[in-house]
């Protein structure tokens, strides 16, 4: 099916390969799982299948990838469009028409296929990935769950033999992910076709993958059963972890496995007393107040009458699914949006009445694309224009970035840092003119486990010395780890608003997988759970 | 009749509308303008879709007024006064010696007006026509609909047309990111700060549209033979000739008309031919493709008859179709000439509805 023989590819002007002699065979209906950290080489690989790479994106590659017996270094994507199926990690950028159907059957006409046997595949596709109601709707009104199933039947219609996904979920709230995932399941199940696929959230999908290959970063793949490889890599979900603590073995790689085997563990939890959160101060500013607030984008209302205080030094996060108010909110917090009704005060001001500069010493915000915020050639010339900006002194910025990337260097250029780099830049850009309150929305969307790992010490950080933070996020196991606080919005309403500790255990939608191994005890992460078992983790 | 609603293949709303355009072009007799007028306005009334695309009939509404209102300014000011009576009279610039010919300001007649204005009135209706074509048809399923031949270039053309809405939406985007940067950027360089990142993103959002439809296999050819690309070749030229000898000749009426049917056929002829054989080059099939039915063909002949009866009415009752300039009465119509664009209106009746794409849920949100 797929053969890839001592292949080696390597960037334009890159001075080392990407991807380093990798032989690898996958065989028909294998749910195959690619895994390692940003930078790695993961959406390379996947671009090889198909020949993207290189006919696309430039680069040498040597070494042989063949599919079906097709050499890609002859076949040309377009050529290959029959035998595989591309969907990327944000649909929209790749729908080429306007209306699901017309979608649906757009591969299907490049090759050529008769416009009966077109009309039949098209019928059968919408009821395979539940997209009947949808067939006429034009494709900006879906949500994020129904854009991506389009462009997975979008794939599918020409009856590939292999399916490649870049990062699927990653724009999308758990159970969008969950319409997902589930639909690629079927799909290997039903018609055994062999899907490639990468994901960050390695605890959505690893237990559907028969196999994990794993990019150390050497250009380099290893590649096996999930439960072997995931016994020493770097990114893990939080339930592999917990079964590296305790000592499992096969690693479990779902919340069943683990719960099953987990009755000693929970024995030994019960004996140590949980540490308590710390309560909030009752005397700490309060920083941000809500008043009322409505917001409505033309007659479509998106938050009705919201009220809501945040207090200095505490860790909020937003929760709720896509098209919720939070964004929304947030850009409100920042003045982004004129209010129809009800008030925002930040620090005791209406972040619209101020100028921009005023705004900056007040309230940040990262936004969901916080590339938008770098526009400079270099780290250097962007930390010195964040320093200008917000009026503080030379070098302020780049002793921040120091602090929170020590990795990075002034004179890398913005473009070619990674995502969780690139979000370093603008965090500490944002930072430098020591904004009483810091938002973020969906900061983790690109992030592996350890660069979430950073943004969360770092975001601790900040809060120790009194910022608010409120963070927008789909990412329970973010939320446990950081927040103190949890709300959740639907439909533009505040349907939950309280400690994290209490809120997480109480609803399985937002309780983290620790938390649903070890319920009803009061644990939500693997480093609580250590800490009180006194492993190191 | 009675019809399940559909929308109309694009092509034949775009026919009917450049029938009427011709009929338009033909006369400067207001009567006949306001009538076609009337009619569009009808049809675009009773037809139009609540796709972004069916609010352009206003907007070549208003278009039109204003060629209006330049071809009027520009009679005032730089017409040479025709007949009588004076209505009133500009100053008169005294121009040098090298301008002479040219006049500006002096005496304003109303002959000379009510000329203008006819001949504004023509251009303007025939905007509103064009108007009228854009606001029925569903551009990029006309564009669907083009011969296999001409699909690359109708995808590239489908491809600028989004990059338009995108590159608004990317505009506010960067605006937003610099005012959270701490910088109200206002006026000319505001703009030209917004201006690298706006196209940097645009450029990349191209470029990752163009990979993903490469991945879903547009591009792929057939091979044909090189004596019929050659051929191919000599068709598209003579045809385009043709074709624009023909349009000339329509357009104009000094032309034998002969003349014009025959290079008009000859052009077509030729032009068919060698999209034909180029489609031969593509392997691409149609999902689903408009079908033209009998409501289309109804719409197209509706079109047809009201050019049709205009051109004729032009030759035949040429003082009443172009009113000589100068008299001052009310213009009057020839009865086949009414009879015939009134026909133009049928569509407005005998065609399905258009489909609405509005979903119901959103209009509970609206009414919520």
């Amino acid at each position: 099916m797929i053969e890839f023989r001592d292949v080696t590819a390597t960037y334009p002007d890159a001075t080392k390969p990407t991807i380093k002699n990798v032989r690898l065979h996958i065989d028909e209906g294998e749910l195959c799982l690619v895994v390692g950290r940003t930078g790695t080489g993961k959406t390379t690989l996947l671009r090889l299948i198909n020949g993207l790479f290189p006919h696309f994106t430039g680069g040498v590659v040597s070494g042989q990838v063949s599919i079906c017996g097709r050499d890609t270094a002859k076949f040309p994507p377009r050529e290959l469009a029959d035998l595989v199926g591309v969907v990327g990690q944000d649909p929209r950028a790749h729908f080429v028409t306007d209306t699901v159907e017309d979608e649906l059957a757009y591969t299907m006409e490049s090759l050529g296929i008769p416009a009966d046997v077109m009309r039949r595949r098209v019928e059968e596709t919408l009821d395979l990935l539940g997209l009947v109601e949808l067939r006429r709707r034009p494709l900006d009104t879906l949500s994020g769950g129904q854009r991506q199933r389009v462009a997975i039947g979008a794939a599918l219609t020409a009856h590939p033999r292999i399916l490649v996904l870049d990062e699927p979920t990653s724009a999308l709230d758990p159970p969008a992910a969950e319409e997902v995932l589930s639909a690629l399941q079927r799909l290997v199940h039903d018609l055994a076709i062999t899907v490639v696929i990468s994901e960050h959230r390695l605890e959505r999908v690893v237990h559907y993958a028969d196999r994990v290959l794993y990019l150390p970063g050497d250009g380099s793949v290893r590649d096996g059963a999930p439960a072997d490889i995931l016994k020493d890599t770097p990114v893990a979900p939080p339930v592999v972890e917990l079964g590296r603590i305790a000592g499992w073995d096969p690693l479990p790689l779902t919340v069943r496995d683990a719960r099953r085997r987990a009755s000693a563990l929970r024995d030994a939890l019960t004996a140590c007393v949980a540490t308590p959160a710390p309560a909030p101060d009752p005397d700490t500013a309060i920083t941000v107040v809500v008043r009322d607030l409505r917001v409505a984008y033309g007659n479509r209302p998106v938050l009705n009458g919201v009220h809501l205080n945040f207090r200095a030094g505490e860790i909020t996060a937003l929760m709720g699914r896509n098209g919720a108010g939070k964004t929304t909110l947030l850009r409100s917090l920042v003045g982004l949006h004129q209010p129809v009704s009800g008030t925002v005060t930040v620090v005791g001001k209406d972040p619209r009445a101020l100028n921009a500069r005023a705004l900056l010493q007040e309230i940040g915000l990262v936004p969901q694309d916080a590339t938008d915020l770098l526009y400079a050639a270099t780290i250097g010339l962007e930390c010195a224009a964040a320093d200008d900006d917000a009026g503080a002194a030379v070098g302020t910025c780049a002793a921040l970035l120091a602090e929170i990337a020590p990795e990075l260097h002034g004179e890398q250029a913005p473009r070619d840092l990674s995502e969780g780099q690139r979000l370093s830049v603008v965090l500490a850009i944002v930072m430098t003119a020591a904004p009483k309150v810091l938002l973020l929305d969906e900061p983790t969307r690109g992030l592996d486990y350890r660069a979430k790992e950073s943004l969360a010490s770092i975001l601790r950080r900040f809060a120790q010395t009194g910022t608010t933070i409120i963070i927008a996020t789909h990412d329970v196991e973010l939320t446990a780890e950081l927040a103190s606080r949890m709300i959740v919005l639907a439909d533009g309403d505040i349907v939950v608003d309280g400690d994290t500790a209490q809120v997480a255990v109480s609803s399985p939608a937002f309780a983290p997988q620790i938390a649903k191994i070890v319920a009803p005890l009061p644990w939500l992460t693997v480093g609580d759970v250590a800490e009180s078992l006194g492993v190191l983790p | 009749m009675r019809s399940f609603a559909r929308n109309l293949h694009p092509l034949a709303w775009w026919l009917w509308a450049l029938g009427l355009l011709t009929a338009a072009s033909r006369s400067t007799n207001v009567t006949v303008l306001a009538l076609i007028l009337s009619v569009a306005w009808l049809v675009v009334k009773r037809r139009r879709s609540d796709a972004p695309w069916a609010r352009a009939f206003h907007l070549f509404l208003k278009l039109g007024l204003i060629v209006l209102f330049i071809r009027f300014l520009a009679q005032v000011l730089f017409g040479t006064p025709i007949g009588t009576p004076v209505l009133f009279t500009l100053p008169e610039l005294a121009l040098p010696q090298w301008a002479a010919g040219i006049t500006v300001g002096g005496p304003v007649t109303g002959p000379s007006v009510l000329a203008a204005f006819s001949d504004g009135a023509r251009l303007a209706v025939m905007l509103a026509l064009i108007g009228a074509a854009n606001t029925l048809a569903n551009p990029k399923r006309l564009l669907a609909s083009l011969p296999a031949a001409l699909y690359e270039v109708g995808v590239a053309v489908v491809v600028a047309l989004s990059f338009a809405p995108s590159l608004i939406v990317a505009v506010t985007r960067v605006r937003e990111a610099r005012r959270l940067r701490g910088r109200d950027d206002r006026g000319i360089r505001g703009v030209l700060t917004v201006a690298a990142p706006v196209l940097e993103d645009a450029l990349e959002r191209s470029l990752a549209l163009a990979a993903a439809m490469d991945s879903r296999g547009y591009g792929r050819r057939a091979t044909v033979n090189p004596r019929i690309h050659t051929i191919t070749t000599g068709l598209f030229s003579v045809g385009l000739v043709g074709i624009a000898l023909g349009l000339f000749g329509l357009l104009d009426s000094s032309t034998p008309s002969r003349l014009t049917v025959l290079a008009f056929s000859v052009g077509v002829t030729a032009a068919v031919g060698g999209l034909t054989l180029a489609g031969r080059r593509g392997i691409r099939t149609r999902y689903r493709p408009d079908r033209f039915a009998v409501p289309e063909q109804l719409t197209v002949a509706a079109g047809c008859i009201a050019a049709s009866v205009t051109i004729w009415a032009s030759i035949t009752h040429a003082g009443v179709i172009n009113p000589p300039i100068g008299v001052l009465a009310w213009p009057s119509v020839p009865w086949p000439v009414l009879l015939g664009v009134l026909l133009a209106a049928a569509p407005a009746f005998l065609t399905p509805l258009p489909v609405f794409t509005q979903q119901a849920d959103d209009a509970v949100a609206v009414r919520r």
